[in-house]
């Protein structure tokens, strides 16, 4: 029913996945001394950075942005100027929350906030790509009506596995194991990856299986 | 017919309470009977050996302190862990592990010198850590964790042990090494040399400290006895295992440590190499595996220390406990008095030595000297405790009677040896430890495999309990007598059982066959009403079953108890408790408006243009409500996520935390130095009390309960304030600086025992007045039918509020009384004379008459409670009232939310997720409060509040540190019934009200729960025991943690503490939770007589 979307969907996951692949492997090759767990905050921006662009490009190529109601370059410019507050004041507003759920506050704030910003662009700037800098559209979305299309549903699905990840990836922390990936926010950040590929695959598969259940009212 | 209703309800609410509490009962006798075979409770005796006992024959005493002894010094080389494997010697072994064949020095002195030295595998009792076995080798008894002494507070080693018995001779004890035996030996030692031991991967800080003092110290001449306790071979076990290269290379330093002390060594000296205990295949130790108890021991002398080469007649495997009658009359001291090990005969000529200056005990003697002292011991003991067996007891003193005869015979005849005496004399040493072990020192498994499986049954039957409520609650439901019957008749029928095949009866178990026979006749029965029910009702029989599958598993309200449960049984999250808890409740917290919003429910359904009509069902809610009550829940979920922050500031921290700064808060204001700072914490905690008191009397306020004058509104006008002064007066009054103003230092020492206990009187006084009448309804008549309502003047109760008139309709409830009337006369009463008319009565208060009571009880208990805190503790308990009532807010917003959805709408059932919260609130509050489970953490201070002299007793202390370390189990669990009461409180004018009744939709609040008493019964069953579930769940996952685990390294520092604080938490809270019950049903006595009282009035 939605075989089009879903082949279109599963090769944009490929793309992510194959770019958030290199963004690790590239720079362990060319970066002397480059490791995830050493070089951490390094790789969280470097996955950061692909992923946003990966997603900006894919996404507009794709056209799954939502058309914009005017076409003059001063309301495009205002849309891009709010895309990026929102993605900034999301960074501020997983940092508060990752603080809140007992990260330290000021010891390793540039590490926080690292990790505020890969959870931004794993999360925030997929809401922005898919639905534009319109809160009220993402409060909609995540709930069990507010699905309007597939990409909606596979936002739903990825972004809540990102989060999940995320959350799990918060368990290891207290153990006394000593490993490197214990450090934080490295298992934290982890974690969020991981949530996020299984996204990219569950995505795809949740949506092929059940599309024959699927229907989106009003587009 | 009239008077059955009433009669009914109340049938209903003994039933209620008699549930309850067999609930909470088969809870205690699971508890009752794991703890019992797991903790091993022995009482320490206090008294002390002296030189001038008499434990010689003879006529005169001989003070045999004086007398030569046969060593003048002693060297200690204590090698923690030390297995017996490490320490043989196998020469045909070619290829040796790391940690074979690395200590040939111990092989090689015995075969080259056999009558000099000796080397046995060494015995150590469980549970097999470090400080249990260094105080089971100096004072040579079986320690057990919990050693029940007089020193709750300290770790200093009370009992009679060979340290104390050196420095009463005058002995000079030098030590060195794992600074645990400094806390043990606070201030005994002529020299101590402490290493830091708690940092498990350091290998060598400890043995290099001891290295560098070690020559020195035996070839100077400043000791007498020298004590060095290395850690490395214990840490390299913990940190690699015996089986890494490692272990080889502490091993071979450890060979040439030994090597370099036996060339130091003088002729008057004695050396013992020993471990403390052994280590399993990981490296780990604390249970009773051979592989953990067996250490060695090594004995070497320069001078003969041995008859002989070794015979076939030596022990082949010494006992721990043997090491310190040994050492004691080797050195000449008195063998400490709660010693039950036995001298180690090989090191004891057989014949006594004709004077001469290595003179000594002979063999026979030792023994007797030994059996004298072990006997001496079990007196004193079993006339204080009553757990030894009194057939064994009796049997030990018979036999030691008949020895004795047997050798003062003996020694009048004047023989000197008697190989069958002294055979006897062992016999009978061996067999009084063997009886005390027997008593203090095993686990007993069956009993813990019971427990375990009582405290899972009683959880199973709280879950079946609160998922069958409504049916337990209506007519036909299963009775609690004949389950009751049951089990006292097998209880009676196992004691008789036992006294039959035993001779003695054990109550546990007694309990245990009462408590599981009662449940499954409970269970069967409540199984046939269901189904009878059932069958009645067509299929509403609730599924419980349902709820088990993996499906529902995941639901956050069940995951998040699952994921705290399972975070029991590690040691690390253990320790990190606090934050872990605070993370849960932060995680659940935030589910519930994503759940809504996942729903749907959280916005209102026009605000969302894009949103076609006709998806939800028609809302029932405006949109503006809906946008209020969400944003009430929004802000709720603001205070509560701030307070939860804000309460990580007032932990304390384990020892096993390292980089860890307690709390500032947690110590008390007289030891603040900076006056600044003194000033700036005395004033912000009075500024949380006086906030305290304002938002409970707030809080009634608005809702009109304080306008009556019954004793409840008395309470809340006057006590409560009351008691907020005085609690502030005795904090200005304990932090005043001991020095200074000298001539007022009286009156502060009358202050300091006047102020708290005049609290303690007030805080009686007005729970006693809550509970003697806790209506606080105020009837404002409003045709001025009854005489008795009019006679109050209405300036009069203008004032008492104090807030605008206007302000005051608005909040103040009115009520339909004959509304009320209808419903409780069923219809009898002639209906037509007022039918139309308005109603005749404004009852003020009447909407929250459950809850108001309530929670001034909770807020007087509070303030009770903050009064055994240190001070920086008032804005701790300020955050858990404000953490209360988001949650509670919270809840009440939810429900309104979800009554959208019209699903929710049947009875007053609280959901899963407040009760998780709320009791996980409870935990994190006991850590918030600066309580850790840990039981040097306990605040022993609130012993002495209003007590500074100290106490005679032991109950008054023991219930006020119980009451500080528990207090925000009380307060949660008193607390709880407000979370069916609160949706009420809360409710919006006009949904619910509007829907059910015909009139004017005004808001019954609370009254509800009195239209329907079915219904308020069988939710307030659920809502209790839903709670004590999830209680129930977490004392039965530390349960598991502490039965699993209980070889675990950590078991003594934290599970078994865990499990302890978990289980005396479960009981306070439960108690707690049934003084909530009761009160509950008390108001709704209270209500009822009102009633009774008001309606002959009204319709005269």
């Amino acid at each position: 029913m939605w075989d089009h979307e879903i082949r279109a969907m599963a090769s944009t996951h490929c793309i992510l996945a194959a770019s958030v692949f290199m963004a690790t492997v590239l720079p362990a090759v060319l970066v002397p001394g480059f490791s995830v767990y050493g070089t951490h905050l390094l790789w969280i921006y470097c996955v950061s950075g692909t992923v946003v662009a990966v997603s900006v490009a894919v996404f507009w190529l794709l056209g799954i942005t939502p058309p914009t109601k005017k076409h003059t370059v001063g309301y495009k410019l205002s849309r891009l100027f709010r895309s990026c507050l929102y993605f900034l004041l999301s960074c501020i507003f997983f940092h508060t929350v990752v603080v809140l759920y007992g990260a330290p506050l000021i010891d390793s704030a540039l590490e926080t906030f690292s990790f505020a910003v890969l959870l931004t662009s794993l999360t925030t700037l997929r809401c922005l790509c898919v639905l534009g800098p319109n809160v009220q559209a993402w409060i909609r979305v995540f709930s069990r009506h507010g699905a309007m299309s597939v990409w909606d549903t596979c936002l739903q699905i990825t972004v809540a596995c990102t989060l999940v990840g995320a959350w799990i990836g918060a368990f290891p922390l207290p153990l006394d194991w000593d490993r490197p990936w214990q450090v934080w926010p490295v298992s934290c950040s982890l974690g969020a990856m991981i949530g996020f590929l299984t996204g990219l695959v569950a995505a795809p598969a949740w949506i092929h299986y059940h599309r024959k259940q699927l229907t989106y009212k009003c587009k | 017919m009239k008077d059955e209703k009433p009669t009914a309800t109340r049938m209903k609410k003994l039933w209620l309470l008699s549930l309850l509490t067999w609930m909470c009962a088969l809870y205690f006798v699971g508890i009752y009977m794991f703890v019992g075979g797991f903790l091993l409770v022995r009482l320490e005796v206090s008294r002390t050996s002296t030189c001038g006992d008499v434990l010689q024959p003879g006529e005169e005493p001989v003070d045999f302190c004086r007398a030569q002894p046969r060593f003048r010094k002693v060297v200690l080389l204590i090698i923690d862990a030390l297995k017996i494997d490490f320490a043989r010697f196998d020469p045909n072994n070619t290829e040796p592990r790391p940690y074979e064949n690395k200590l040939p020095v111990l092989e090689e002195t015995v075969t080259s010198r056999p009558s000099h030295s000796r080397l046995y595998p060494f015995r150590a009792d469980p549970p097999t850590t470090t400080m249990q076995r260094i105080k089971g080798f100096t004072t040579g008894s079986l320690p057990t964790f919990v050693d029940v002494g007089n020193n709750f507070a300290s770790s200093a080693i009370l009992e009679d042990n060979l340290i104390h018995q050196f420095g009463q001779v005058g002995k000079r004890v030098v030590f060195m090494g794992d600074d645990t035996w400094e806390n043990l030996f606070p201030k005994k030692f002529h020299r101590s040399l402490p290493f830091p031991s708690f940092n498990v991967k350091d290998l060598h800080t400890v043995d290099n400290g001891i290295l560098q003092h070690l020559y020195t110290t035996i070839v100077g001449d400043d000791w007498d006895v020298l004590v060095a306790h290395f850690l490395g071979v214990d840490h390299c076990g913990h940190r690699f295992g015996p089986d890494h290269p490692a272990m080889a290379d502490k091993l071979a330093q450890m060979d040439g440590v030994i090597r370099s002390v036996i060339d130091r060594l003088q002729n008057d000296t004695l050396l013992v190499v020993m471990g403390d205990h052994g280590m399993t295949d990981t490296g780990d130790h604390g249970g009773e595996s051979q592989k953990e108890t067996d250490a060695a021991i090594f004995l070497y002398s320069p001078s003969p220390l041995f008859p002989g080469p070794p015979s076939k007649s030596e022990p082949h495997v010494v006992p721990q406990t043997d090491l310190v009658p040994t050492l004691a009359l080797l050195l000449g001291v008195p063998i400490p008095y709660s010693s039950v090990g036995q001298v180690l005969l090989p090191l004891f000529p057989p014949h006594r030595q004709t004077g001469g200056a290595v003179g000594g005990f002979s063999q026979l003697e030792a023994l007797w000297i030994n059996a004298k002292q072990v006997n001496r011991f079990l007196e004193t003991y079993s006339s204080m405790a009553k757990d030894i067996p009194p057939e064994s007891l009796s049997q030990l003193k018979g036999e030691f009677s008949r020895l004795s005869a047997e050798y003062l015979a003996m020694v009048r005849e004047g023989h000197t040896s008697s190989p069958k005496l002294a055979a006897s004399l062992q016999a009978y040493l061996s067999s009084v430890r063997d009886t005390c072990r027997a008593t203090w020192a095993q686990f007993n498994p069956l009993k813990m495999a019971a427990g375990l499986a009582l405290v899972a049954f009683a959880c199973l039957t709280c879950f079946i309990l609160s998922e069958l409520s409504l049916v337990l609650m209506s007519e036909n439901g299963p009775g609690l007598k004949a389950p009751l019957v049951v089990a006292f008749a097998v209880g009676v029928c196992a004691a008789a059982g036992q006294l039959l095949i035993q001779g003695y009866i054990e109550v546990a178990w007694c309990l245990a066959a009462a408590a599981l026979s009662s449940e499954l006749l409970f269970l069967w029965r409540a199984h046939q009403s269901r189904t009878t029910v059932s069958a009645k009702n067509g299929s509403k029989a609730p599924k419980f079953v349902t709820l088990l599958s993996p499906h529902h598993l995941l639901v956050p309200s069940l995951l998040v108890p699952l994921l705290r449960c399972a975070s029991l049984l590690s040691d690390s999250y253990v320790i990190a408790e606090g934050r872990v808890v605070t993370f849960l409740v932060f995680s659940l917290a935030l589910c519930i408006p994503i759940h809504l919003n996942w729903d749907g429910l959280l916005l209102p359904p026009s605000h969302d243009p894009l949103k076609p009509a006709g998806l939800l069902p028609a809302a029932a809610l405006s949109p503006s409500t809906v946008r209020k009550e969400s944003s009430t829940l929004l802000a709720c979920l603001g205070l509560l996520i701030g307070s939860l922050y804000l309460s990580l500031c007032f932990h304390g921290c384990r020892e096993e935390q390292g980089s860890c700064h307690p709390s500032p808060f947690l110590s008390p204001l007289s030891r603040l130095q900076d006056a600044q700072l003194k000033n700036l914490h005395y004033i912000l905690s009075v500024c949380s009390l006086g906030l305290w008191t304002y938002l409970l009397k707030r809080c009634l306020r608005h809702y009109g309960n304080l306008n009556s004058s019954g004793g409840t509104v008395f309470t809340a006008c006057f006590i409560l304030p009351l008691l907020s002064v005085c609690l502030g007066l005795h904090w200005a009054v304990s932090a005043t600086p001991e020095d200074s103003f000298r001539n007022l230092a009286e009156l502060i020492s009358l202050a300091q025992l006047a102020l708290p206990r005049t609290a303690f009187f007030l805080l009686g006084l007005g729970l006693f007045l809550i509970w003697l009448d806790p209506l606080t309804v105020f009837i404002k008549t409003r045709t001025a039918t009854t005489a008795r309502s009019s006679s109050l003047p209405p300036p009069r109760y203008r004032a008492s509020t104090g807030i605008s008139p206007q302000a005051e309709l608005h909040h103040l409830i009115p009520q339909i009384y004959q509304r009320m009337r209808r419903s409780l006369d069923d219809g009898e009463l002639s209906g037509g004379t007022e039918l139309g008319s308005k109603p005749a009565v404004e009852a003020y208060g009447l909407g929250t008459v459950y809850s108001a009571p309530l929670l001034l009880f909770c807020g007087l208990l509070g303030i009770g409670l903050l009064l055994l805190h240190p001070e920086g503790m008032a804005l701790s308990f300020l955050l858990l009232l404000f953490e209360m009532g988001a949650l509670l807010h919270i809840h009440a917003s939810s429900t309104t939310l979800s009554s959208l959805r019209g699903t929710n709408s049947s009875g007053f059932i609280v959901p899963w997720t407040p009760v998780v919260l709320w009791s996980l609130a409870a935990t994190q509050f006991f850590h918030a409060t600066g309580h850790l489970p840990t039981f040097p953490s306990i605040q022993w201070g609130a012993a002495f509040v209003g007590f500074p002299d100290g106490h005679t007793g032991t109950m008054l202390p023991a219930s006020l540190v119980t009451l500080n370390t528990f207090a925000s189990h009380i307060l949660f669990a008193v607390g709880c019934p407000l979370l069916l009461f609160w949706p009420l409180v809360c409710e919006v004018r006009g949904i619910r009200g509007g829907k059910a009744c015909g009139e004017e939709g005004d808001a019954v609040m609370e009254m509800r729960l009195r239209e329907n008493p079915h219904q308020f019964s069988s939710a307030l069953l659920q809502l209790s025991t839903r709670y004590l579930f999830i209680l129930g769940v977490q004392v039965f996952a530390s349960v598991c943690a502490a039965a699993i685990l209980r070889r675990h390294l950590m078991v003594w520092k934290v599970f078994a503490p865990k499990l302890m604080f978990e289980a005396s938490g479960f009981l306070v809270s439960s108690v707690s939770l049934l003084i909530g019950v009761t009160l509950v049903m008390r108001v709704d006595v209270a209500v009822s007589r009102w009633f009774k009282r008001l309606i002959p009035d009204a319709s005269r």
